[in-house]
């Protein structure tokens, strides 16, 4: 069975939530000193989150010196910030208001870890892909049968489109970041995540009509 | 066909989960949610589906959900 994008969330009941003991969300609403300290204190946690994912991240940096880490960290909370803000209302409660922030602050400090780590660098495309795949020439492990699931998959590989093509092998093959790949083709994670899985969707199709049955882990019932 | 191992990770990449997912949206959606029930020792995969075979398939969505999950659990030490 063909896999799927899921076209809704799954619904989640509203509740009171556990914001934690604080309520950041009326602090960060309020007028005045109340407001601005509830916006100050965000902004720490916000730079904390940032340099633990950079701390995490140091060994694709290490081109960088230290006080670039640290300028990339302040970046990142800062436009954490203002997507926190700008998403108060998307707040549910349904987990505490600190971890709901803390995803903005690591989302925009893995990303520019990600870009900065591909700075300059070229990414690999067609050519260099083949190598991830194994040799259908020189099969191993169960021999004759691999080497026919993998010289199908090159095949119906290189029929897919062209964007397709571009991103499974950019991504799949390469191990590009789809954020770097996204940034680099005008695009966004979310956009290229769904031509890779169209095109994970096809292939599969593709080797399904040959004959060609994979299991790579937990089987649609 | 069962591929053997050392071709599952190639295959894995290439092909991804099998089961429907949510999209890199919808997973930064919930991720929050999500994390706070797997470290609660809850069915987080029921109570959010699709999210598992979305960072089977995602290396940057799971990259974020590893973060999180590290960072809220030092927090709480």
């Amino acid at each position: 069975m063909a896999t799927a994008l899921m076209s809704a969330p799954p619904p989640t009941p509203a509740g009171p939530g556990t914001a934690g003991s604080r309520p950041w969300v009326e602090d960060l609403r309020s007028d005045g000193p109340r407001g601005q300290a509830a916006v100050a204190d965000l902004h720490a946690l916000l730079l904390k989150a940032a340099r633990f994912e950079i701390g995490r991240r140091a060994a694709e940096l290490s081109h960088l010196r230290g006080g670039d880490h640290e300028d990339l960290a302040q970046q990142a909370a800062d436009d954490a910030l203002m997507a926190v803000l700008r998403k108060l209302d998307e707040f549910r409660g349904e987990s505490r208001f600190t971890t709901w922030a803390y995803k903005f602050a690591l989302l925009e400090a893995a990303v520019r870890v990600r870009r900065r780590a591909w700075q300059g660098r070229e990414i690999p495309l067609e050519d260099e892909a083949w190598g991830a795949l194994p040799d259908a020439g020189a099969p191993a492990g169960r021999g004759a049968e691999n080497a026919e699931l993998f010289a199908a998959l090159r095949e119906e590989i290189e029929c897919l489109g062209d964007r397709q093509r571009e991103v499974l092998v950019a991504v799949a093959l390469n191990g590009v970041p789809i954020d770097v790949l996204a940034e680099r083709l005008g695009s966004t994670r979310g956009a290229l995540y769904k031509n890779l899985h169209d095109a994970r969707r096809n292939l599969r199709a593709a080797l399904a009509a040959r004959g060609l049955r994979v299991e790579t882990g937990e089987e649609e019932a | 066909m069962k591929p053997d191992h050392r071709h599952d990770a190639v295959l894995g990449r290439v092909l991804g989960p099998a089961t429907p997912e949510l999209t890199c949206e919808q997973c930064f959606e919930e991720l929050d949610r999500y994390v706070e029930l797997t470290l609660a020792g809850e069915p987080a995969d029921a109570r959010v589906p699709g999210m598992r075979a979305h960072l089977d398939g995602c290396p940057a969505c799971a990259e974020d959900f590893a973060s999180l999950r590290d960072l809220v659990t030092r927090e709480g030490d």
